[in-house]
Formats: structure tokens, C-alpha cells, sequence
């Protein structure tokens, strides 16, 4: 039987493992963590019930590849909607599939958008087209992605080679 | 022409690790569980002051025993991790690696025929060094059956009326071996009784696993008598900085930082501003590190065992030590056919020592699917041998 503070260490222990590396199986955490493999799947499974766990996306660097992808990051002025604050238009915006991202954001600006699009003109159409004419928006100032060097904590240029001898004492 | 060389260098034997590295660099895409250093790098705030203290232009030496500012932090960390007080001005000197404080120490210490306590398996340097100072090695071969700690009977039939140093090596490379809190205390009352003085060879002392490292020097009457040896390359994966410490006596430290001045002038400059970045605020990433460890450790004795391997549990630095013997070979046997065979390279446990026969040094200071890959090589392989 574990304690709720067992529990709460397990739980912690796994979200700081799969945050890096989701590829890890419930039986190569339990084995790394000291638990057994059921303690592990329940608590993952009970994350991904909670939503502490929202999904396991994988990390892509698309330039690598033929697809052409566009990556933008828009600035957004709103109006705050009485009773609702920024959540109302917050959803309108984060509905659209094309929006990767939003951020609630401190400062001279709303919100942060992340839109990513299969061509500027894409990415163009949908800011003109879609979300600049939102009655609450006030502005947008959009800026394009020109290389991403690191996305959540990885770095994507170039690999890293083990520099290390092949045995040392 | 006469023989250019010294009788004593000319004696000592190579390394057996340096012998097998050899073999492993003539095979093509070999990998390797073999490594002694971590696969982190240098966390990058400790890097970039480094940096910053070139462009600075801090490109001159330091004072022999080491900056100022580093044996105050080196101060500061020893009594906040470890207890232990020692005093920035006397009782300190910054030296190239734990390895030079090794060798200063033993050679400030001996006189010829001085006998030296050494445990083994061990570090592969303790020996060497002691001859090289004139002193005279006597080994104590740790075993298996007490998970490769020292025991107070041990350090009793070794002892002579010449004893003059124990090296403690411990969290222990190749064995990943420990020893707690009363099982030092019983190997610091024979050192009272015995009038002897240790080295304690404390380089892995942040990489412990579900307890804290304990120093020796934190018993009552120790620190007058013991030499603590420490350094930046295991806990802030800083090898290539070549960067360590040893704190004592005052007297001792002395005569060591004598020999130094002469020897090396002072520890890389570079290296000792990027040390004290490291002690100020490097808490973050040994921590982060020794989770990385602990994770795998865990997976790598669960892997040997289910191989078959008897394998005890490891609580410190970053290797296993497994039981190789019902396969019938022999270390040295072991390792080269599994090179040949598998392309796997580990290290023999006789490299560390005789009676290190029978068993492997595995190091986990890889990443778990690198080790995923050498295990599965290894499975193949012990199951080849241990069949019928």
C-alpha cells in the first residue's frame, strides 16, 4: 500500500522521466524508479485521467524533412470580454486547428499565437482572414519562424557526438 | 650507452585498463559500457564562465595552492555537504585532478619503506603512486561476500608496525561500493588505535544512491589525521578541466603544496574559475545528474540479474561490478571475446586489481537507450555461455 506522499514521489519521479523520453515503457520506469510495473501504469494512468498528462506528442524537426511547414508567432491585442476575461477569446482562437499554441501573456501585448501553416500564404490568409477580424482583437504583429535551433530542451542542429574515449579508468 | 631509465618506473606495471584500451581502439564500431566519466557535459553556466574568464583575460596564474575565491567556495560546499570545516588559507590546495592530489599526498607523506594500505579493487593509481614515492604497497583484497567494503578485521591483519597510510577509496570505481556511517566507525578505531593516517579518496562522493556520502574525516580525531581528496570531474562532469582538491591538516597540505609549486605551479586558470561557478550554483545539475544515475543503475542491475549475473547492489559512483564467473571464463577471457564477438566493450575487474578476477566493471554513464543496445549484445552473449 502506498503513502499519499509514496505516491506523490512516484508520480513527480515519472513526469521528470517521460518529459524528456515518453518512449519509456511502465516496465522501464518501474525498474528505474524502484517501483513495480502496476504502480507505474496506475499512476500514469491516473495522470492522463487527471490531465497532468495531456498527450504524448513527438518531437519533430520538420526542416529535416521534404514537408514544408511554417511556424509563426503572432501578437495579439484584445479586449477583455466582461464576465469572461480573456478565457472567451482565448477559446475562439485556440479552436482553429491550424493554431499550434496560445499564451496568455503579461506586458505590451494579449495573447501569444503560434500558428503553424503549410506556406506563408497560408499562415497570411488565416491572420487576415480569421483572426484579425475577431470582433475583440484589436491588433496582430505576426513574425515568422526563420530556424529553430531548440524545442523543449532539445537541441535540433546537428547530432551530438559521444567525445568520450572508448575506455577510461 | 648507459640505461637512460629509472629501475622503479621501469617496474611498475602498465595499466591493465591502458593494455585493453588498445585492444578496443583496433575494433571497428565497438561500443562501449567502459567509460570512466560522465556522459553529461560540462553544464553550460560552468562552461560559459570559463569563457567569460578568458575574455576577462584571466589568462595567468594563480596562486599555487589555488584562487582565493575557489577555496573559500570549496570551504563553504565541503561544510555544507559533508560537514566537514576546514579553513580556506591553509588547509586547502587546488590541484590538476584528484589524481595529483593522490600522488603530492602519498609523496608529502612517505618515507622509503612506509608501508600504504591500499584496497582493492581500486582506482588504478594508489599503487603506482605509492612506489613512485618510495613507499611500499601492501593490498587488502576486498570481497564479494561483504559487497566490496572494508571491514575493521581486514585493515587488523594488514596492519604493521610500518603502516603508515590507509587509502579509503570509496564510493568506490570499479565496485561502485560504499561505506555508511558505522561502517566507518568501526574502521576509524583501529586507525586511533594504529596510529595511522588515510587518504580518503572522495571523487564520487555526490554520486550516492538513497543515502548520503559520508566523509571520515567528519568522525572525532580523524581530521588531524586524514587527507580528503575531492575534484570537479565526477559530480560536475568536469574531467577534461582537470580540476580537483585536497583538504587536511595544515601541515600536510604544506608540504603538498610544495612539491605542487614545483611540479605544476598551479591548477589551469580557466578550469578554477569555472569551479567556482560549478560550487556556487552547480547544486541544480548534480542533482539532476544523480537522478539520470540512479535510474539507470537500477536498470542496469535489474538487467544483469535477469541475465544471470550475481550482481550486488551498487549505492555509489556511476559502475556495477557483476559476477561473471558461471560462465567459466575468465575477466580478461570475458572481456576480449565479448569485444570480439559482440563488439561490447567493458572493463576486466582485474584491471583494478587481482582479485578483481571473475568479475566486470559496467559503467551506466550512458544514456538508457545505449544501454538498452550493449545490454541486449551482452544477454546474447552470456546465454551463449552459460547454455548448458
Amino acid at each position: 500500500m502506498q503513502t499519499e506522499t509514496g505516491k506523490e514521489k512516484l508520480r513527480e519521479a515519472i513526469l521528470t522521466a517521460i518529459d524528456k523520453n515518453a518512449k519509456l515503457s511502465a516496465r522501464d520506469l518501474s525498474v528505474m524508479l524502484g517501483f513495480t510495473e502496476e504502480e507505474v501504469a496506475a499512476a500514469v494512468a491516473e495522470m492522463e485521467a487527471d490531465s497532468v498528462i495531456c498527450g504524448y506528442p513527438t518531437l519533430i524537426d520538420w526542416d529535416k524533412t521534404d514537408r514544408e511547414r511554417v511556424t509563426a508567432l503572432i501578437e495579439v491585442k484584445v479586449t477583455p470580454q466582461r464576465g469572461q476575461g480573456f478565457d472567451k477569446i482565448a477559446e475562439r482562437i485556440y479552436k482553429f486547428d491550424e493554431v499550434e499554441s496560445v499564451y496568455l501573456m503579461s506586458g505590451g501585448f494579449d495573447l501569444t499565437v503560434i500558428i503553424d501553416g503549410k506556406s506563408m500564404r497560408e499562415v497570411a490568409n488565416f491572420v487576415s482572414g480569421k483572426l484579425a477580424p475577431m470582433e475583440a482583437v484589436l491588433s496582430t504583429a505576426t513574425h515568422f519562424v526563420l530556424k529553430k535551433y531548440k524545442e523543449h530542451g532539445i537541441t535540433l542542429t546537428g547530432e551530438v557526438e559521444d567525445e568520450r574515449m572508448l575506455i577510461t579508468p | 650507452m648507459r640505461n637512460p631509465l629509472s629501475r622503479t618506473v621501469t617496474e611498475i606495471q602498465p595499466s591493465g585498463i591502458r593494455k585493453f584500451f588498445d585492444i578496443v581502439t583496433e575494433m571497428k564500431d565497438a561500443i562501449s559500457l567502459g567509460v570512466g566519466e560522465p556522459d553529461f557535459e560540462t553544464p553550460w553556466h560552468i562552461r560559459e564562465e570559463g569563457i567569460y574568464s578568458l575574455e576577462k583575460g584571466k589568462t595567468h596564474y594563480t596562486s599555487n595552492s589555488g584562487l582565493k575565491e575557489l577555496k573559500e567556495e570549496i570551504c563553504h560546499y565541503l561544510k555544507r555537504r559533508f560537514q566537514l570545516d576546514y579553513q580556506p588559507a591553509k588547509e586547502v590546495i587546488v590541484t590538476v585532478g584528484g589524481s595529483e592530489a593522490i600522488d603530492i599526498g602519498l609523496r608529502a607523506m612517505l618515507d622509503p619503506g612506509d608501508e600504504v594500505l591500499i584496497p582493492q579493487p581500486s582506482y588504478v593509481s594508489y599503487l603506482p603512486c605509492v612506489t613512485l614515492a618510495g613507499g611500499k604497497p601492501v593490498v587488502i583484497e576486498l570481497k564479494a561476500e561483504n559487497d566490496f567494503k572494508l571491514t575493521r578485521q581486514e585493515v587488523l591483519d594488514a596492519v604493521t608496525d610500518r603502516t603508515k597510510v590507509l587509502i579509503m577509496p570509496f564510493p568506490n570505481n570499479p565496485t561502485g561500493s560504499i561505506m555508511t556511517r558505522e561502517e566507518l566507525r568501526e574502521i576509524v578505531e583501529v586507525v586511533l588505535e594504529k596510529d595511522i593516517f588515510v587518504i580518503s579518496d572522495e571523487i564520487y562522493s555526490e554520486l550516492t544512491y538513497g543515502s548520503r556520502h559520508v566523509s571520515i574525516a567528519e568522525f572525532p580525531g580523524m581530521k588531524e589525521r586524514t587527507i580528503v581528496i575531492n575534484g570537479f570531474s565526477k559530480s560536475y562532469a568536469m574531467t577534461g578541466w582537470r580540476l580537483g582538491y585536497a583538504v587536511g591538516p595544515e601541515e600536510i597540505i604544506e608540504q603538498m603544496v610544495k612539491i605542487h609549486q614545483f611540479a605544476i605551479m598551479c591548477a589551469p586558470t580557466t578550469s578554477q574559475y569555472a569551479a567556482v561557478e560549478a560550487l556556487r550554483s552547480g547544486d541544480g545539475d548534480v542533482a539532476m545528474m544523480c537522478e539520470a544515475y540512479d535510474g539507470r543503475r537500477r536498470f542496469l542491475v535489474r538487467a544483469l540479474r535477469d541475465m544471470g549475473l550475481e550482481c550486488f547492489e551498487p549505492f555509489g559512483a556511476f559502475y556495477v561490478f557483476p559476477c561473471i564467473k558461471r560462465t567459466g571464463m575468465t575477466s580478461e577471457e570475458f572481456a576480449n571475446r565479448l569485444l570480439s564477438e559482440e563488439k561490447l566493450a567493458v572493463v576486466p575487474g582485474t584491471a583494478f586489481g587481482s582479485c578483481g578476477e571473475g568479475f566486470l566493471r559496467i559503467s551506466y554513464a550512458y544514456s538508457i537507450e545505449n544501454l538498452k543496445i550493449a545490454l541486449e549484445r551482452m544477454e546474447r552473449f552470456v546465454r551463449k555461455y552459460t547454455a548448458e
